[in-house]
């Protein structure tokens, strides 16, 4: 029986290592491209003879990498900020009083999830274009912020409702504080852990966001990072060391991020499942 | 704007804490709900009144020409083309991530050597943009230079146009979404897993029961919130799916690897076809809300008898 499992878990293992090597493939690939010069026509698989840093140099360079980093980083923070003030405000009066009104509301956020907002693409377009919102940051961080208003919303008041005691409320009422004033002092600062959460996925969603950069920043002062790569990759068919370098510069943030905030990111994915 | 609001917010928070205790507080969620109003409702209410028009997208005059476009949506093989592929999309992605993220939740929930390296690498392409994900693969599968024409050369294979094949590019497509995604689909597991009482396993072995008996029997009926939250995420994210697509072969060749998404943009965009896209953004909706709802109530209705 012991020497059994002993040789089960030595299966699971090697099982587990080939999974973790599958996974790495792409990885491997795109790090080998970026670090090859132009005329190098080796394996994607071998690695490369000399290590050919220039290419981040040049692509950071060609690609005119900067200014959508900068537009990028602005549209993120903004939307993110936007998302958890009004989302952790919004979602307290539907976790905490149980009104007919509330619970309509809540329940149309919830749907709101099911819709792609690109779903209505169209007359989106047509609005922002009448409004002569086009090309502006306003219009591309009021997009991420209502796309991702409900997945806020519904994170924020699983947390409360579960996790914070009415009491605390309570007991600042009857010190006289204003609603708004108890929520933002006294129960803001309990939500961190889940705060830090939606931190990151909105952070990480809107980072990467294409679908609605693509539409509405279409002035190239204004690309973000995916915006301007899917230029970049078009411009570059026959040099795919460069957008691999590209590539890898555009997704370095947020694995940095990722990495150091892990936790969060995975106890916000998974929360909605545990309580189904 | 922001001034004015915080000034409503204070006066009317005032009057309403005065008139009743259990008030519904509704101004605090409204800002959040003005913004997803006038940015996915009402753009969908327009859009639906758009898809009854022959707009081409920048005119300011156009014509309602009734249910026209709706016929032209319904005889349009694109149209079928298009759907298939969505749903190919939508529902094998869905299959794919779950299977395989079930059984990497069940594999990396043992005590095993590099566990915590091995979850981290397969969910650190969640966090990559779809449309880096389809050009990383995009090294892997293209003709000239990919990956795999190098892996198939040195064996002594032929070269295959993995991408430029329509029998068969759909089907990258979604192996591409699948990898990407299915570490969300393992992590729901792994947390679903690790929330279930270590007692029934206990108990059924005292009762003898065999490992496969022991799935069936306690973890598959335990884990059906974590499968309806997985399968109704999947659906909802491969159903729209866009980037990889445009990343990896644009849609092409022809129509043949096009998605609803990535059509409606053609139509807008290449085709000055604006109302025709409206009315194929109506149909997406519909689609899209017929099947979640549907598997939504399904695996509900599971978990209950579970």
């Amino acid at each position: 029986m012991e020497q059994l499992k002993k040789r089960n878990k030595f299966i699971l293992t090697i099982v587990s290592f080939l999974i973790l090597l599958f996974h790495i493939i792409p990885f491997y690939i795109m790090f080998t491209t970026s670090l090859k010069a132009k005329g190098d026509f080796s394996s994607k698989w071998v690695l490369p003879k000399e290590l050919h840093f220039q290419n981040f140099q040049e692509a950071w360079l060609t690609a005119n990498l900067g200014p959508s980093f900068i537009n990028t980083t602005i549209i993120t923070i903004f939307s993110a900020v936007l998302l958890i003030f009004f989302g952790s405000m919004a979602a307290y009066p539907m976790a905490r009083k149980q009104t007919r009104l509330n619970k309509f509301f809540y329940y149309l956020f919830i749907s709101i999830m099911i819709i792609p907002p690109l779903t209505a693409l169209v007359p989106l377009y047509k609005m922002v274009v009448n409004i002569g919102m086009m090309n502006t940051y306003e219009i591309a961080i009021l997009n991420n912020v209502a796309a991702y208003m409900p997945l806020t919303i519904f994170l924020y008041a699983g947390f409360i409702r579960s996790t914070i005691p009415k009491e605390l409320e309570e007991a600042a009422k009857i010190d006289g504080a204003s609603t708004l004033g108890t929520f933002f002092k006294i129960v803001f600062p309990l939500l961190k852990p889940v705060t830090a959460s939606i931190l990151i996925i909105a952070c990480v969603f809107i980072w990467n966001d294409y679908q609605f950069a693509i539409f509405f920043l279409q002035d190239s002062s204004m690309h973000t990072i995916t915006v301007t790569l899917a230029s970049f990759f078009g411009q570059n068919q026959n040099n795919l060391n460069l957008v691999a370098a590209a590539a890898l510069l555009a997704m370095l943030p947020m694995t940095i991020l990722f990495l150091f905030l892990q936790k969060y990111f995975i106890a916000g994915l998974s929360s909605g499942s545990v309580k189904g | 704007m922001s001034e004015l609001a915080t000034k409503t917010k204070h006066t009317v928070s005032k009057k309403s804490q005065k008139r009743n205790q259990e008030s519904s507080l509704w101004w605090m969620y409204l800002p959040s709900f003005a913004i997803v109003f006038l940015f996915i409702l009402y753009p969908f209410i327009n859009g639906i009144q758009l898809s009854f028009t022959n707009w081409n997208g920048f005119s300011q005059i156009y014509d309602y020409v009734g249910i026209d476009q709706y016929k032209r949506l319904f005889t349009d093989p694109t149209t079928w083309v298009v759907v298939k592929n969505t749903l190919l999309y939508g529902i094998g992605s869905t299959v794919l991530q779950n299977i395989i993220g079930l059984i990497y939740a069940l594999i990396l929930n043992q005590s095993i050597k590099m566990r915590a390296i091995t979850r981290t690498i397969i969910y650190l392409p969640v966090i990559i943009s779809p449309l880096i994900m389809g050009y990383i693969w995009y090294f892997f599968f293209s003709f000239q230079g990919g990956a795999l024409n190098d892996a198939l050369q040195f064996f002594g294979f032929e070269k295959i146009n993995a991408l430029g094949n329509p029998e068969f590019n759909t089907w990258i497509i979604v192996f591409v979404n699948t990898y990407q995604y299915v570490g969300i689909a393992m992590i729901i597991y792994l947390a679903g897993l690790q929330s279930i009482s270590k007692d029934y396993y206990e108990a059924a072995h005292i009762d003898g029961a065999t490992a496969l008996q022991r799935f069936r029997k306690i973890t598959l009926p335990l884990l059906m919130p974590s499968i309806t939250i997985n399968i109704v995420l999947n659906i909802i994210g491969g159903l729209k799916l866009f980037d990889v697509i445009v990343a990896l072969t644009g849609g092409g060749p022809g129509n043949a690897s096009q998605s609803m998404s990535t059509f409606m943009y053609d139509l807008y965009f290449k085709r000055q076809d604006a109302g025709y896209a409206a009315t194929q953004g109506v149909f997406m909706a519909i689609i899209i809300l017929i099947l979640s709802l549907t598997a939504l109530v399904y695996f509900k209705r599971k978990e209950i008898e579970a």
